[in-house]
């Protein structure tokens, strides 16, 4: 259990991004879909990014997931500068601290839901057996029970939904990345994956960076940070929830 | 992480049931089809060069030419050869083992209720000699038999089968023409040419014999010559064909009307036909392996944009670009050895029912094997890595959006 006061005492940031740009094309056709965002989580946060469609989130979401690399700024992870990092370093950061839940799953294709969620924990080198176990305990977690041995062609947009989270769970990340994991599921199956994602929060001390759109799903977060336009929006409310 | 790599190609090579078989097919396709054409006709080649060794390799042929220009610039038969021809060659040319002057017909032989047709050749003794024959039971023709022209054979060992079954033939009288033949000597089997004729399926007679009783005329149609060990064959023919100018009075400056072949000269003349056989074969097992190259090649695009993402999704979850390579390499090196052994197995077993029922030998050309193999698992390995070298390089997000 994490102390009340753990983040104040938090003397480092687990991630800061400093004055981070990203532009798409160039010259005339160049698009500004991040124009210098400066942004730190703590160890152990729980953060909720929203803002409207086309403000940035996703492209945020990608930098920070090591995913996709800043066009200019800075993006320190426990301190030590990403860009600096060479491909397989980042790969390497990606496979042993970081989970990401695509927007669009991202699953592989006609693979079984148990083959999807196991493939993170086969780069890890888990044993076989250890891995089997881990990934049903995850798909469980998700409400999957039962349907490890479909595929995503023959699962709902909210099960593959939740095949994606489950995969990006079952290796206890240090940072977990969701980008609207609720955007396909109903309300009650939202507040599921909120619980679980709190859950995770809490009980393993994951840092959770979420996108979503919904408040509703925003208030489960410490704190709340909203994109607009390619930048950080300070004028609206983005205090840390009083616990 | 090696046994991981493998178990991730299978899984993958599992889930793409389709497209993994179809690689496999058009490599299998390829292998087959160079290893049973090249095999077979490298079985059909040796075949020939047997024949060709059974005749003899020192031995020359002497026939009349094609045509020649008689008087009024018309083109006519070239005068025939007659056993005078053959016993000059004998007395005047010198480092000879044998002279055989040569006729042959054909006839309807029979033996008690059994009934062949075959044919006929007039020779003497020597014929057996020159050509490489030798007897299983019984002798050839003496002397007198053949001067005088008696009523005996030799029979091949086909005519022997077809007409006397598990019989003794030695001894027994064969009817050919309505004449009577007492069969004197059997000979060996050679066996089925290359060119799929019967070698065995003739029943040899005296020359002399053959030209009244068979023929009715005194032609001869070749004179095969054997030089002896040692003494060049190019020598023998300038002889040989010195001497016929002078007998068939060809004046100089004129063309032959006869020619001197000898087995160079033969050899070149059955094996070119072997030779065209063989390019033939090369070129529909060369198109085969195209089309299983290009069928590989067309899976391996079209799945690109899917292994594309796919990529993206394993370099997205932590995976390192060479552990991604690894995979893919694993993965098309493991398909094209599985299709390449299928196709080595179905293109010998092809080969070798060809080559039975073709009547040729079986050659078991590992070159060839190697070579298909090679082949066809660069062309999985180059159509199934290149494409994903290409898309590990991306970033994983450019990879995961690739449309
Ligand atoms: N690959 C891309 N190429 C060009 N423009 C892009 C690309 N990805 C996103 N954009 C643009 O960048 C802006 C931000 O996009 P995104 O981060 O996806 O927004 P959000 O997730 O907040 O809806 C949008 O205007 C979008 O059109
Ligand atoms: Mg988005």
């Amino acid at each position: 259990m994490k102390p009340e006061n753990y983040h104040q005492n938090t003397s480092y940031k687990l991630i800061t991004l400093q004055g981070v740009t990203r532009v798409y094309g160039q010259g005339r056709v160049a698009m500004y879909a991040l124009r210098g965002i400066d942004l730190s989580v703590d160890p152990g946060e729980f953060v909720a990014v929203m803002g409207s469609s086309g403000s940035g989130k996703s492209t945020c979401m990608n930098i920070l997931g090591c995913l996709d690399t800043p066009t200019d700024g800075k993006y320190l992870f426990e301190g030590v500068d990403v860009g600096r990092l060479s491909r397989d370093q980042r790969a390497l950061l990606r496979r042993h601290y970081l989970g990401f839940v695509f927007q669009g799953f991202n699953l592989l294709n006609r693979t079984s839901a148990l083959e999807n969620v196991e493939l993170p924990l086969i780069y890890r080198g888990v044993p076989v057996v250890e891995r089997r176990i881990r990934a049903k305990e995850a798909l469980a977690s998700v409400g999957l029970e039962g349907w490890e041995t479909h595929t995503p062609g023959e699962l709902s947009g909210g099960q593959q939904q939740r095949v994606a989270i489950a995969r990006a769970i079952v290796t206890h990340p240090r940072v977990l990345l969701a980008d609207e994991p609720t955007g396909n599921l109903d309300s009650a199956r939202s507040r599921e994956i909120m619980e679980l994602l709190t859950a995770f929060n809490r009980e393993l001390n994951i840092t959770v960076i979420m996108v979503t759109h919904e408040a509703e799903m925003a208030a489960y977060a410490d704190r709340r940070v909203h994109f607009l336009d390619g930048v950080i929006d300070n004028g609206h409310d983005s205090e840390r929830k009083n616990k | 992480m090696i046994r991981e790599t493998f178990l991730l190609a299978e899984r993958e090579i599992r889930r793409n049931v389709l497209r993994s078989s179809l690689t496999i097919l058009g490599i299998v396709i390829g292998v087959a089809a160079v290893i049973t054409m090249v095999t077979l006709g490298g079985g059909a080649t040796a075949q020939v060069a047997s024949d060709i060794s059974s005749l003899g390799s020192n031995m020359l042929q002497v026939r009349p030419g094609q045509g020649f220009h008689g008087p009024g610039g018309t083109r006519s038969a070239a005068p025939r050869l007659k056993i005078e021809d053959a016993e000059a060659i004998a007395s005047d040319v010198s480092g000879l083992a044998a002279v055989a002057p040569m006729a042959s017909g054909s006839a309807q032989a029979i033996y008690g209720n059994a009934n062949w047709s075959t044919s006929v050749i007039g020779s003497t003794d020597k014929f057996l000699q020159v050509r490489n024959w030798s007897l299983a039971e019984g002798r050839g023709f003496n002397e007198g038999e053949m001067r005088a022209g008696k009523n005996v054979c030799v029979l091949g060992s086909t005519v022997r089968k077809e007409l006397f079954g598990g019989q003794e033939p030695v001894g027994a009288s064969v009817r050919l023409q309505k004449l009577s033949f007492q069969v004197i000597g059997v000979l060996d089997s050679k066996g089925q040419s290359g060119f799929g004729t019967d070698q065995d399926d003739f029943i040899l007679v005296p020359l002399r014999t053959f030209q009244r009783r068979i023929a009715g005329n005194n032609y001869v149609r070749t004179i095969y010559v054997s030089a002896k060990d040692g003494v060049s064959t190019e020598k023998v023919k300038s002889d040989i064909e010195r001497l016929m100018r002078e007998r068939r009075r060809i004046t100089h400056g004129e063309e032959d009307d006869f020619n001197v072949r000898d087995m160079k000269e033969i050899m070149v003349a059955l094996t070119s036909s072997t030779r065209v056989l063989t390019a033939l074969l090369a070129a529909v097992a060369g198109v085969s392996l195209l089309v299983g190259g290009i069928g590989i090649m067309n899976i391996m695009l079209v799945s690109v944009t899917e292994r594309t993402r796919e990529i993206g999704t394993r370099l997205a979850i932590g995976a390192l670009e060479k552990e991604v390579l690894l995979q893919f390499l694993v993965e098309a090196v493991v398909l094209s050895c599985f299709g390449g052994i299928i196709g080595i197995i179905l293109g010998l077993g092809a080969a070798a029912a060809g080559a039975n029922a073709l009547q040729v030998p079986f050659l078991f050309n590992a070159k060839i094997v190697v070579i298909a193999f090679l082949f066809s698992a660069a062309v999985g390995v180059i159509f199934g890595y290149f494409p994903a070298r290409k898309a590990a390089r991306l970033d994983p997000i450019e990879a995961l959006r690739h449309e």
